[in-house]
């Protein structure tokens, strides 16, 4: 089977490792680089717990063909806390936004993506951006809370 | 896993080299999903080639990269008339891989954005000697449509012209028990050319030809839309799946085309 060298800056440190062919990025992550964090749920783009940002953006590492993002920007939850947690992870502690805890790292990345993109969001805005993640715990209000507190800068309030 | 990935830097050297039996990886979202199932076997070929992101307006139309996402279809200025149809598909991560090229090929019941294009009159230009055909010679046989380079979607004159409509079970994202798009040229206050085109009631996205026939010809009124309702779903076959029955599709079809055309009478 033919390896692919592949190259990325992942959570701003670069990477390298090599790709079977037509391996998808999350495996890659996982078994290639070594970051657990992204997680496999269904493998077929319906529970977003593999959710990571390529470039800034959304995607589902399992439908992603890891030689793709050969030389990409790639940020997963383990990237969040630097010495401390992410303010989004203290919220998430704050309003119990996690019971089993599998979709979270999915859920805190479309968070952080929302709130790059857009400091204020409505309580809509944020429904729609977890709407691509899939959580059979919680049903979803306290991680709605946990979102729109770290947009009012409740968060460690 | 048996899958052999090609990589090629231009969209015309991938249509040299598909040939017959590979598959092309767009957007990821059809195809990486039978390769982690290990359904799709042998050759893969896939191109970043640029000009599959482009969009082009014309005067009456724009033409449309096949590898366009659902988002940037969401945020082109040209392309407003078909921002509610791409927010419509899957949540913000399938929607920033989702490719308008892909979604002419989505099993059902996915494909609500070739709803709206057959709605609209789209026409299909292929890679390498293609050529341009209308959509619905390419549904007619997916499997031997050929390489996909761009869609060709004519603007709707006016922006009332045209209606869309998704029914989901969940909400805000969930997949079609049913989707419908509606195009309805006026001239002089009828209805010229009318386009009706059903998703998920079909093995692919099918046109509702007895209630195009009711409504050209005449005025956008409770009369005539009660007519067209009656015969919406003549001549459709709708599937059971794990989503709806035949029968509940067949029932509710007319109910969600009498909302929508009844949004589009209100304007």
């Amino acid at each position: 089977m033919a390896k692919k060298p592949v190259t990325i800056t992942l959570n701003g440190a670069e990477r390298a490792a090599f790709a079977d062919d037509g391996q998808n990025l999350l495996e890659f992550l996982r078994r290639g680089v070594g970051d657990l964090s992204p997680k496999y749920g269904c493998g077929q783009g319906t529970c977003g717990a593999c959710t990571v940002t390529i470039d800034g953006e959304t995607h589902l590492a399992c439908l992603t063909l890891a030689e793709s993002v050969q030389g990409k920007r790639i940020e997963t939850a383990a990237g969040l806390a630097n010495g401390t947690l992410h303010p989004l992870q203290d919220a998430f502690m704050e309003h119990f936004a996690a019971q089993c805890g599998y979709c979270t790292p999915g859920m805190l990345v479309s968070a952080k993506a929302l709130l790059d993109r857009n400091p204020a969001p409505t309580r809509e805005d944020v429904v729609e951006a977890i709407s691509g993640n899939l959580c059979r715990c919680t049903g979803y209000e306290p991680i709605i809370a946990a979102i729109l507190s770290v947009a009012q800068g409740r968060a460690r309030a | 896993m048996t899958v052999q990935v090609e990589s090629y830097g231009t969209l015309a050297e991938v249509a040299r080299a598909i040939g017959s039996g590979a598959l092309y990886l767009g957007g990821g979202t059809l195809v990486m999903r039978d390769v982690n199932a290990g359904v799709a076997q042998g050759r893969i070929v896939r191109t970043s080639d640029p000009v599959l992101s482009e969009v082009r307006a014309s005067g009456d139309g724009v033409t449309v990269g096949a590898g366009v996402t659902m988002a940037q279809v969401m945020a082109h200025r040209d392309l407003g008339f078909l921002a509610q149809v791409a927010r419509a598909v899957g949540g913000p991560q399938v929607r920033n891989m989702a490719t308008v090229g892909g979604n002419l090929f989505a099993p059902h019941p996915y494909g609500d954005f070739t709803v709206a294009l057959l709605a609209l009159g789209a026409r299909v230009i292929g890679a390498g000697q293609g050529g341009q055909r209308p959509l619905e010679d390419i549904l007619r046989d997916r499997a031997r449509a050929g390489l996909v380079a761009a869609i060709e979607v004519p603007r709707p004159r006016d922006p009332r012209d045209f209606g869309f409509l998704k029914v989901s079970r969940i909400k805000p994202k969930g997949v079609s028990v049913l989707s419908v798009a509606a195009l309805l040229p006026r001239e002089g206050g009828r209805i010229r050319g009318a386009r009706i085109a059903f998703g998920a009631m079909g093995p692919m996205p099918l046109r509702a030809v007895a209630a195009e026939r009711v409504l050209d010809g005449q005025a956008l009124d409770a009369a005539t839309i009660a007519r067209a309702v009656q015969v919406a779903t003549d001549g459709l076959d709708p599937p059971t799946d794990a989503l709806a029955t035949s029968w509940y599709r067949r029932e509710v079809a007319g109910v969600h085309l009498r909302r929508l055309l009844e949004r589009m009478e209100r304007g």
